[in-house]
Protein backbone atom coordinates (compact mmCIF):
# COMPACT_ATOMS: atom_id res chain seq x y z
CA UNK A 1 0.00 0.00 0.00
CA UNK A 2 2.98 2.29 0.51
CA UNK A 3 3.08 4.22 -2.74
CA UNK A 4 6.41 5.53 -4.00
CA UNK A 5 5.41 9.15 -3.60
CA UNK A 6 4.34 8.78 0.03
CA UNK A 7 6.65 10.18 2.67
CA UNK A 8 7.75 8.09 5.60
CA UNK A 9 8.45 9.13 9.21
CA UNK A 10 11.47 8.20 11.34
CA UNK A 11 9.22 5.51 12.87
CA UNK A 12 7.87 3.91 9.67
CA UNK A 13 10.03 0.80 9.98
CA UNK A 14 8.89 0.33 13.58
CA UNK A 15 5.24 0.47 12.53
CA UNK A 16 5.74 -2.15 9.85
CA UNK A 17 7.64 -4.35 12.32
CA UNK A 18 4.72 -4.03 14.76
CA UNK A 19 2.34 -5.25 12.06
CA UNK A 20 0.61 -1.91 11.50
CA UNK A 21 -1.76 -1.42 8.61
CA UNK A 22 -0.35 1.59 6.78
CA UNK A 23 -2.54 4.05 4.93
CA UNK A 24 -1.87 7.22 2.93
CA UNK A 25 -2.64 10.30 5.01
CA UNK A 26 -1.71 13.87 4.05
CA UNK A 27 1.08 12.59 1.81
CA UNK A 28 2.54 10.21 4.39
CA UNK A 29 2.26 6.47 4.87
CA UNK A 30 0.85 6.35 8.40
CA UNK A 31 -0.30 3.53 10.70
CA UNK A 32 -4.11 3.49 10.80
CA UNK A 33 -4.13 0.59 13.24
CA UNK A 34 -1.93 -2.12 14.72
CA UNK A 35 -2.95 -5.78 15.08
CA UNK A 36 -4.90 -5.07 18.30
CA UNK A 37 -7.40 -3.02 16.27
CA UNK A 38 -9.00 0.40 16.69
CA UNK A 39 -11.41 -0.61 19.46
CA UNK A 40 -8.76 -2.05 21.75
CA UNK A 41 -6.26 0.71 20.97
CA UNK A 42 -8.89 3.30 21.80
CA UNK A 43 -9.85 1.72 25.12
CA UNK A 44 -6.19 1.14 26.04
CA UNK A 45 -5.53 4.86 25.65
CA UNK A 46 -8.47 5.68 27.93
CA UNK A 47 -7.16 3.36 30.66
CA UNK A 48 -3.36 3.13 30.21
CA UNK A 49 -1.05 4.94 27.78
CA UNK A 50 -1.22 5.02 23.99
CA UNK A 51 1.79 5.88 21.83
CA UNK A 52 1.04 7.72 18.59
CA UNK A 53 3.33 8.66 15.73
CA UNK A 54 2.13 12.07 14.61
CA UNK A 55 5.29 13.00 12.72
CA UNK A 56 3.20 13.95 9.70
CA UNK A 57 2.20 17.13 11.49
CA UNK A 58 4.10 20.38 11.09
CA UNK A 59 6.26 21.46 14.00
CA UNK A 60 8.39 24.53 13.41
CA UNK A 61 10.15 27.41 15.12
CA UNK A 62 9.52 31.03 14.26
CA UNK A 63 12.59 33.07 15.21
CA UNK A 64 13.50 36.71 15.14
CA UNK A 65 16.21 37.30 12.56
CA UNK A 66 17.86 39.87 14.81
CA UNK A 67 17.00 39.35 18.48
CA UNK A 68 17.88 42.26 20.75
CA UNK A 69 18.82 40.08 23.71
CA UNK A 70 16.07 41.61 25.85
CA UNK A 71 13.85 38.56 26.38
CA UNK A 72 10.60 40.41 26.99
CA UNK A 73 11.10 42.76 24.03
CA UNK A 74 12.09 39.86 21.79
CA UNK A 75 8.99 37.89 22.73
CA UNK A 76 6.78 40.86 21.93
CA UNK A 77 8.58 41.28 18.61
CA UNK A 78 8.20 37.67 17.51
CA UNK A 79 4.57 37.59 18.70
CA UNK A 80 3.89 40.64 16.55
CA UNK A 81 5.11 38.70 13.49
CA UNK A 82 2.42 36.03 13.75
CA UNK A 83 -0.45 37.77 15.55
CA UNK A 84 -1.80 39.35 12.32
CA UNK A 85 -2.68 35.82 11.13
CA UNK A 86 -4.31 34.35 14.25
CA UNK A 87 -7.01 35.32 16.75
CA UNK A 88 -5.10 34.29 19.86
CA UNK A 89 -3.14 36.32 22.39
CA UNK A 90 0.43 35.35 21.50
CA UNK A 91 1.99 38.43 23.07
CA UNK A 92 0.46 37.49 26.42
CA UNK A 93 1.96 33.98 26.51
CA UNK A 94 3.94 33.32 29.66
CA UNK A 95 7.33 31.64 29.36
CA UNK A 96 6.72 27.92 28.81
CA UNK A 97 3.06 28.38 27.90
CA UNK A 98 1.43 26.73 24.88
CA UNK A 99 -1.79 28.03 23.38
CA UNK A 100 -4.37 26.57 20.96
CA UNK A 101 -5.17 29.16 18.32
CA UNK A 102 -6.63 29.55 14.84
CA UNK A 103 -5.32 30.82 11.53
CA UNK A 104 -8.12 32.85 9.96
CA UNK A 105 -8.86 34.31 6.55
CA UNK A 106 -10.27 37.80 5.96
CA UNK A 107 -13.79 36.43 6.22
CA UNK A 108 -13.14 34.95 9.65
CA UNK A 109 -13.04 31.39 8.27
CA UNK A 110 -10.54 28.96 9.71
CA UNK A 111 -7.48 28.13 7.61
CA UNK A 112 -6.14 25.83 10.31
CA UNK A 113 -6.01 25.21 14.02
CA UNK A 114 -2.58 25.14 15.60
CA UNK A 115 -0.49 25.39 18.74
CA UNK A 116 1.83 28.29 19.48
CA UNK A 117 4.18 28.24 22.44
CA UNK A 118 6.70 30.56 24.09
CA UNK A 119 9.87 28.85 25.31
CA UNK A 120 10.54 28.88 29.05
CA UNK A 121 14.28 29.23 28.59
CA UNK A 122 15.37 32.89 28.98
CA UNK A 123 17.99 32.22 26.31
CA UNK A 124 15.32 31.27 23.76
CA UNK A 125 13.07 34.34 23.87
CA UNK A 126 12.25 35.83 20.48
CA UNK A 127 11.30 32.37 19.31
CA UNK A 128 7.94 30.59 19.10
CA UNK A 129 7.13 26.89 18.87
CA UNK A 130 4.46 26.36 16.23
CA UNK A 131 2.68 23.06 15.44
CA UNK A 132 0.23 22.95 12.54
CA UNK A 133 -1.82 20.24 10.84
CA UNK A 134 -0.31 17.88 8.29
CA UNK A 135 -2.58 18.62 5.33
CA UNK A 136 -2.30 22.39 5.72
CA UNK A 137 1.31 22.80 6.74
CA UNK A 138 2.75 24.06 3.45
CA UNK A 139 0.10 26.76 3.13
CA UNK A 140 0.35 27.66 6.83
CA UNK A 141 4.11 27.99 6.77
CA UNK A 142 4.02 30.02 3.56
CA UNK A 143 1.51 32.41 5.17
CA UNK A 144 3.62 32.74 8.32
CA UNK A 145 6.77 33.40 6.30
CA UNK A 146 5.02 35.98 4.14
CA UNK A 147 3.57 37.71 7.19
CA UNK A 148 6.85 37.84 9.13
CA UNK A 149 8.90 39.09 6.22
CA UNK A 150 12.64 39.58 6.72
CA UNK A 151 12.20 40.16 10.47
CA UNK A 152 11.47 36.49 11.06
CA UNK A 153 12.75 33.10 10.05
CA UNK A 154 10.59 29.97 10.01
CA UNK A 155 12.56 26.80 10.70
CA UNK A 156 10.60 23.66 9.94
CA UNK A 157 11.29 20.85 12.42
CA UNK A 158 9.40 18.12 10.62
CA UNK A 159 12.50 16.07 9.82
CA UNK A 160 12.26 14.75 13.37
CA UNK A 161 9.59 12.63 14.96
CA UNK A 162 6.54 13.85 16.83
CA UNK A 163 5.39 11.22 19.31
CA UNK A 164 2.24 11.58 21.41
CA UNK A 165 1.97 9.70 24.70
CA UNK A 166 -1.64 9.85 25.84
CA UNK A 167 -3.68 8.37 28.64
CA UNK A 168 -4.02 8.31 32.42
CA UNK A 169 -0.74 6.41 32.75
CA UNK A 170 1.17 8.64 30.29
CA UNK A 171 2.77 10.68 33.04
CA UNK A 172 4.00 7.63 34.98
CA UNK A 173 5.29 6.11 31.77
CA UNK A 174 7.14 9.14 30.45
CA UNK A 175 8.67 10.12 33.79
CA UNK A 176 10.48 6.76 33.94
CA UNK A 177 12.60 8.11 31.06
CA UNK A 178 12.27 11.85 31.55
CA UNK A 179 11.56 12.70 35.20
CA UNK A 180 11.24 16.44 34.47
CA UNK A 181 8.07 15.78 32.45
CA UNK A 182 6.26 15.59 35.79
CA UNK A 183 6.75 19.32 36.31
CA UNK A 184 4.93 20.30 33.13
CA UNK A 185 1.45 21.73 33.67
CA UNK A 186 -1.34 21.31 31.13
CA UNK A 187 -0.57 23.37 27.99
CA UNK A 188 3.03 24.09 28.89
CA UNK A 189 6.20 22.82 27.21
CA UNK A 190 9.91 22.59 27.83
CA UNK A 191 13.12 21.34 26.29
CA UNK A 192 14.52 18.29 28.06
CA UNK A 193 17.77 16.41 27.62
CA UNK A 194 17.58 12.78 26.52
CA UNK A 195 20.59 10.70 25.50
CA UNK A 196 22.66 13.74 24.72
CA UNK A 197 20.05 15.38 22.51
CA UNK A 198 17.17 17.68 23.31
CA UNK A 199 13.48 16.88 23.17
CA UNK A 200 10.71 19.45 23.02
CA UNK A 201 7.97 18.10 25.28
CA UNK A 202 4.53 19.63 25.69
CA UNK A 203 1.78 18.53 28.03
CA UNK A 204 -0.97 18.46 25.45
CA UNK A 205 -2.69 16.13 23.05
CA UNK A 206 -5.67 15.28 20.91
CA UNK A 207 -7.40 12.52 22.86
CA UNK A 208 -8.94 14.33 25.83
CA UNK A 209 -6.56 12.49 28.14
CA UNK A 210 -3.59 13.72 30.10
CA UNK A 211 -0.47 13.27 28.04
CA UNK A 212 2.48 14.65 26.17
CA UNK A 213 3.65 15.41 22.67
CA UNK A 214 7.37 14.97 22.12
CA UNK A 215 9.41 16.41 19.28
CA UNK A 216 12.52 14.26 18.95
CA UNK A 217 15.44 14.33 16.52
CA UNK A 218 15.03 11.60 13.88
CA UNK A 219 18.14 9.75 15.07
CA UNK A 220 16.62 9.33 18.52
CA UNK A 221 13.05 8.62 17.52
CA UNK A 222 13.20 4.87 17.26
CA UNK A 223 15.06 4.40 20.53
CA UNK A 224 12.62 6.66 22.39
CA UNK A 225 9.62 4.88 20.82
CA UNK A 226 11.04 1.43 21.56
CA UNK A 227 11.94 2.26 25.15
CA UNK A 228 8.49 3.67 25.83
CA UNK A 229 6.85 0.63 24.20
CA UNK A 230 8.88 -1.77 26.31
CA UNK A 231 6.88 -0.58 29.33
CA UNK A 232 3.78 -2.69 29.97
CA UNK A 233 1.66 0.42 30.34
CA UNK A 234 2.27 1.45 26.71
CA UNK A 235 0.71 0.23 23.47
CA UNK A 236 1.00 1.64 19.94
CA UNK A 237 -2.13 3.38 18.71
CA UNK A 238 -2.91 4.28 15.11
CA UNK A 239 -4.70 7.16 13.42
CA UNK A 240 -7.99 5.24 13.49
CA UNK A 241 -8.22 5.36 17.28
CA UNK A 242 -6.75 8.86 17.31
CA UNK A 243 -9.85 9.93 15.37
CA UNK A 244 -12.35 8.11 17.61
CA UNK A 245 -10.58 9.45 20.73
CA UNK A 246 -10.68 13.07 19.59
CA UNK A 247 -14.30 12.67 18.52
CA UNK A 248 -15.29 11.50 22.02
CA UNK A 249 -13.28 14.41 23.44
CA UNK A 250 -15.38 16.81 21.33
CA UNK A 251 -12.29 18.15 19.57
CA UNK A 252 -12.83 19.36 16.00
CA UNK A 253 -10.85 17.82 13.15
CA UNK A 254 -9.62 20.43 10.71
CA UNK A 255 -10.93 19.84 7.19
CA UNK A 256 -14.07 18.23 8.59
CA UNK A 257 -15.49 20.02 11.65
CA UNK A 258 -13.62 23.21 10.83
CA UNK A 259 -12.83 24.74 7.46
CA UNK A 260 -12.30 28.04 5.70
CA UNK A 261 -16.02 28.86 5.67
CA UNK A 262 -16.56 28.21 9.38
CA UNK A 263 -15.77 30.82 12.03
CA UNK A 264 -14.33 30.15 15.50
CA UNK A 265 -17.63 31.14 17.09
CA UNK A 266 -19.69 28.82 14.89
CA UNK A 267 -17.28 26.01 15.78
CA UNK A 268 -17.63 26.65 19.51
CA UNK A 269 -14.00 27.74 19.70
CA UNK A 270 -14.68 31.19 21.14
CA UNK A 271 -12.21 30.42 23.94
CA UNK A 272 -9.45 30.66 21.33
CA UNK A 273 -10.39 34.27 20.49
CA UNK A 274 -8.38 36.70 22.62
CA UNK A 275 -10.40 39.38 24.41
CA UNK A 276 -7.64 41.92 23.80
CA UNK A 277 -7.53 41.08 20.10
CA UNK A 278 -11.30 41.18 19.79
CA UNK A 279 -11.48 44.59 21.43
CA UNK A 280 -8.78 45.85 19.06
CA UNK A 281 -10.43 44.05 16.09
CA UNK A 282 -6.87 43.33 14.93
CA UNK A 283 -7.14 39.81 13.51
CA UNK A 284 -8.56 38.61 10.17
CA UNK A 285 -12.33 38.36 10.19
CA UNK A 286 -12.67 40.15 13.54
CA UNK A 287 -15.81 41.95 12.35
CA UNK A 288 -17.58 38.66 11.66
CA UNK A 289 -16.49 37.19 14.98
CA UNK A 290 -17.73 40.29 16.81
CA UNK A 291 -21.09 40.25 15.05
CA UNK A 292 -21.55 36.54 15.72
CA UNK A 293 -20.75 37.09 19.39
CA UNK A 294 -23.37 39.84 19.40
CA UNK A 295 -26.01 37.34 18.33
CA UNK A 296 -25.58 37.08 14.58
CA UNK A 297 -24.95 33.34 14.46
CA UNK A 298 -26.67 31.19 11.85
CA UNK A 299 -25.12 27.82 12.68
CA UNK A 300 -23.18 26.25 15.53
CA UNK A 301 -21.29 23.04 16.11
CA UNK A 302 -23.20 20.56 18.24
CA UNK A 303 -22.68 17.10 19.62
CA UNK A 304 -25.24 14.42 18.82
CA UNK A 305 -25.89 11.06 20.32
CA UNK A 306 -27.47 8.80 17.71
CA UNK A 307 -30.08 6.74 19.52
CA UNK A 308 -30.85 4.09 16.90
CA UNK A 309 -29.54 2.50 13.76
CA UNK A 310 -26.21 2.91 12.03
CA UNK A 311 -23.51 5.42 12.95
CA UNK A 312 -24.07 8.81 11.30
CA UNK A 313 -20.88 9.76 9.53
CA UNK A 314 -19.62 12.88 7.77
CA UNK A 315 -22.17 14.16 5.28
CA UNK A 316 -25.25 12.64 6.93
CA UNK A 317 -28.03 15.22 7.01
CA UNK A 318 -29.52 16.46 10.27
CA UNK A 319 -33.27 17.05 10.34
CA UNK A 320 -35.95 18.38 12.65
CA UNK A 321 -38.33 15.71 13.97
CA UNK A 322 -40.79 16.95 11.32
CA UNK A 323 -38.28 16.08 8.61
CA UNK A 324 -36.98 19.51 7.55
CA UNK A 325 -33.23 19.43 6.90
CA UNK A 326 -31.39 21.83 9.23
CA UNK A 327 -27.75 20.81 8.91
CA UNK A 328 -25.22 18.08 8.40
CA UNK A 329 -22.85 15.84 10.31
CA UNK A 330 -19.19 16.84 9.93
CA UNK A 331 -17.75 13.84 11.72
CA UNK A 332 -19.26 10.90 13.47
CA UNK A 333 -18.93 7.27 14.24
CA UNK A 334 -18.98 4.66 16.93
CA UNK A 335 -17.77 5.67 20.38
CA UNK A 336 -15.85 2.75 21.89
CA UNK A 337 -16.02 4.26 25.39
CA UNK A 338 -19.78 4.79 25.30
CA UNK A 339 -20.70 1.82 23.12
CA UNK A 340 -22.91 4.18 21.15
CA UNK A 341 -22.90 6.28 18.01
CA UNK A 342 -21.90 9.92 18.36
CA UNK A 343 -21.47 12.74 15.89
CA UNK A 344 -20.64 16.41 15.50
CA UNK A 345 -22.37 18.67 13.06
CA UNK A 346 -23.73 22.14 12.40
CA UNK A 347 -27.30 23.34 12.98
CA UNK A 348 -28.97 26.73 13.58
CA UNK A 349 -28.55 27.93 17.20
CA UNK A 350 -32.25 27.31 17.92
CA UNK A 351 -31.57 23.56 17.76
CA UNK A 352 -28.33 23.55 19.73
CA UNK A 353 -29.65 23.14 23.26
CA UNK A 354 -28.69 19.80 24.86
CA UNK A 355 -31.74 17.58 25.01
CA UNK A 356 -33.13 18.80 21.67
CA UNK A 357 -34.50 15.83 19.74
CA UNK A 358 -33.41 15.66 16.12
CA UNK A 359 -33.01 13.09 13.35
CA UNK A 360 -30.02 12.02 11.33
CA UNK A 361 -30.49 10.63 7.84
CA UNK A 362 -28.36 7.58 7.18
CA UNK A 363 -28.78 5.90 3.79
CA UNK A 364 -32.23 7.42 3.46
CA UNK A 365 -33.42 6.35 6.89
CA UNK A 366 -34.34 8.92 9.57
CA UNK A 367 -32.81 7.85 12.88
CA UNK A 368 -33.46 9.43 16.27
CA UNK A 369 -30.68 11.54 17.74
CA UNK A 370 -30.41 13.96 20.64
CA UNK A 371 -28.20 17.00 21.12
CA UNK A 372 -25.71 16.45 23.94
CA UNK A 373 -23.04 18.63 25.51
CA UNK A 374 -19.45 18.00 24.46
CA UNK A 375 -17.09 16.45 25.36
CA UNK A 376 -18.94 13.17 25.00
CA UNK A 377 -16.39 11.60 27.35
CA UNK A 378 -14.98 13.71 30.19
CA UNK A 379 -11.49 15.11 29.68
CA UNK A 380 -8.69 13.81 31.88
CA UNK A 381 -6.36 16.82 31.60
CA UNK A 382 -4.17 17.64 34.60
CA UNK A 383 -4.83 21.00 36.17
CA UNK A 384 -1.82 21.85 38.24
CA UNK A 385 -2.11 24.82 40.58
CA UNK A 386 0.14 27.67 39.54
CA UNK A 387 3.29 27.63 41.63
CA UNK B 1 -19.70 -27.01 0.28
CA UNK B 2 -18.79 -23.38 0.83
CA UNK B 3 -18.11 -21.17 -2.15
CA UNK B 4 -16.37 -17.81 -2.22
CA UNK B 5 -16.34 -14.58 -4.23
CA UNK B 6 -13.63 -12.11 -5.10
CA UNK B 7 -15.50 -9.61 -2.91
CA UNK B 8 -14.80 -11.91 0.05
CA UNK B 9 -18.26 -13.28 0.66
CA UNK B 10 -19.00 -16.92 1.31
CA UNK B 11 -22.04 -18.88 0.19
CA UNK B 12 -23.09 -22.19 1.68
CA UNK B 13 -25.81 -23.90 -0.37
CA UNK B 14 -28.01 -26.58 1.21
CA UNK B 15 -30.95 -27.61 -0.96
CA UNK B 16 -32.19 -24.38 -2.50
CA UNK B 17 -31.24 -22.22 0.51
CA UNK B 18 -27.90 -20.45 0.65
CA UNK B 19 -26.38 -18.95 3.78
CA UNK B 20 -24.24 -15.88 3.01
CA UNK B 21 -21.59 -14.11 5.05
CA UNK B 22 -18.23 -12.41 4.74
CA UNK B 23 -14.97 -14.31 4.93
CA UNK B 24 -12.46 -14.31 7.77
CA UNK B 25 -10.17 -12.30 5.52
CA UNK B 26 -12.84 -9.62 4.97
CA UNK B 27 -13.66 -9.45 8.69
CA UNK B 28 -9.98 -9.01 9.51
CA UNK B 29 -9.63 -6.27 6.91
CA UNK B 30 -12.67 -4.40 8.19
CA UNK B 31 -11.52 -4.47 11.77
CA UNK B 32 -13.90 -4.25 14.72
CA UNK B 33 -17.45 -4.45 13.40
CA UNK B 34 -19.79 -2.17 15.35
CA UNK B 35 -22.98 -2.28 13.26
CA UNK B 36 -24.48 -4.43 10.53
CA UNK B 37 -27.43 -3.39 8.39
CA UNK B 38 -29.20 -6.38 6.83
CA UNK B 39 -32.02 -6.72 4.30
CA UNK B 40 -35.41 -7.87 5.57
CA UNK B 41 -36.94 -11.23 4.83
CA UNK B 42 -38.81 -11.15 1.52
CA UNK B 43 -36.40 -8.77 -0.16
CA UNK B 44 -35.23 -9.92 -3.58
CA UNK B 45 -31.52 -9.37 -4.09
CA UNK B 46 -29.61 -9.44 -7.36
CA UNK B 47 -26.01 -10.49 -7.93
CA UNK B 48 -23.64 -7.57 -7.52
CA UNK B 49 -26.10 -5.25 -5.80
CA UNK B 50 -25.39 -3.85 -2.34
CA UNK B 51 -27.40 -6.09 0.01
CA UNK B 52 -25.98 -5.15 3.41
CA UNK B 53 -23.76 -2.57 5.08
CA UNK B 54 -21.14 -3.43 7.62
CA UNK B 55 -19.72 -0.66 9.78
CA UNK B 56 -16.39 -0.73 11.54
CA UNK B 57 -15.23 1.98 13.95
CA UNK B 58 -13.69 3.72 10.99
CA UNK B 59 -15.99 3.31 8.02
CA UNK B 60 -19.11 1.87 6.43
CA UNK B 61 -18.65 -0.78 3.73
CA UNK B 62 -21.20 -2.24 1.34
CA UNK B 63 -21.60 -5.99 1.09
CA UNK B 64 -22.60 -7.06 -2.40
CA UNK B 65 -24.95 -9.93 -3.12
CA UNK B 66 -22.82 -12.84 -4.37
CA UNK B 67 -25.85 -14.48 -5.99
CA UNK B 68 -29.50 -13.65 -6.71
CA UNK B 69 -32.45 -14.82 -4.69
CA UNK B 70 -35.05 -13.93 -2.07
CA UNK B 71 -34.05 -13.28 1.53
CA UNK B 72 -35.69 -15.80 3.87
CA UNK B 73 -33.87 -14.84 7.07
CA UNK B 74 -31.44 -12.24 8.40
CA UNK B 75 -29.13 -12.95 11.32
CA UNK B 76 -30.72 -11.07 14.23
CA UNK B 77 -27.77 -11.93 16.45
CA UNK B 78 -25.69 -9.33 14.57
CA UNK B 79 -28.00 -6.57 15.79
CA UNK B 80 -27.16 -7.37 19.40
CA UNK B 81 -23.58 -8.51 18.89
CA UNK B 82 -22.05 -7.16 15.67
CA UNK B 83 -18.66 -8.33 16.98
CA UNK B 84 -19.79 -11.87 16.08
CA UNK B 85 -18.75 -11.00 12.51
CA UNK B 86 -15.15 -10.73 13.75
CA UNK B 87 -15.33 -13.64 16.16
CA UNK B 88 -16.94 -16.21 13.87
CA UNK B 89 -17.20 -14.75 10.38
CA UNK B 90 -17.73 -18.05 8.61
CA UNK B 91 -20.07 -19.58 11.22
CA UNK B 92 -22.43 -17.72 13.57
CA UNK B 93 -21.48 -14.40 11.97
CA UNK B 94 -23.56 -15.20 8.86
CA UNK B 95 -25.58 -12.32 7.35
CA UNK B 96 -28.59 -13.72 5.47
CA UNK B 97 -30.20 -16.86 4.15
CA UNK B 98 -31.71 -16.69 0.70
CA UNK B 99 -33.79 -18.92 -1.53
CA UNK B 100 -31.54 -19.04 -4.55
CA UNK B 101 -32.84 -18.15 -7.97
CA UNK B 102 -30.30 -20.27 -9.84
CA UNK B 103 -28.19 -22.91 -8.05
CA UNK B 104 -25.76 -22.94 -10.99
CA UNK B 105 -24.75 -19.44 -9.97
CA UNK B 106 -23.30 -20.90 -6.76
CA UNK B 107 -21.43 -23.57 -8.68
CA UNK B 108 -19.68 -20.87 -10.67
CA UNK B 109 -18.04 -19.39 -7.55
CA UNK B 110 -14.61 -20.35 -6.19
CA UNK B 111 -14.16 -23.30 -3.87
CA UNK B 112 -11.98 -22.83 -0.79
CA UNK B 113 -8.78 -23.94 -2.49
CA UNK B 114 -9.33 -21.49 -5.34
CA UNK B 115 -10.23 -18.68 -2.90
CA UNK B 116 -7.03 -19.27 -0.92
CA UNK B 117 -4.99 -19.06 -4.10
CA UNK B 118 -6.85 -15.83 -4.89
CA UNK B 119 -6.05 -14.45 -1.41
CA UNK B 120 -2.40 -15.39 -1.73
CA UNK B 121 -2.23 -13.29 -4.89
CA UNK B 122 -3.57 -10.11 -3.23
Amino acid sequence: MTGESLKSTPLSASHVALGARMTPFAGYAMPVQYPAGILKEHLWTRTHAGLFDVSHMGPAWLELTLPSGDGEADHRAVAALIEPLVCGDIRGLKPGQLRYTLLLNDKGGMLDDLMIGRPADPELQGRLYVVVNAATKDADFAAIEACSGPAGRLVRAEDGALIAVQGPEAVDLLTTLIPAALDLGFMTFATEAFKGASLTISRSGYTGEDGFEILAPAALAESLWTRLLADGRAAPVGLGARDSLRLEAGLPLYGHDADETISPIEAGLGFAVSKRRLKARDFPGAARVASELAGGLTRVRIGLRVLEGAPAREGAQIAEPSGAIIGAVTSGGFSPSLGASIAMGYVPPAFAEPGTELKVLVRGRAQKAVVVAMPFVAHGYVRKPKS
Amino acid sequence: MMRFTKDHEWVDLVGDTATIGITAYAAEQLGDVVFVELPEAGKVIKTGEAMAVVESVKAASDVFAPISGEVTAANGELGENPQTVNDQPEKSGWFVKIKVADPDEVEGLMDRAAYEIFLAGL
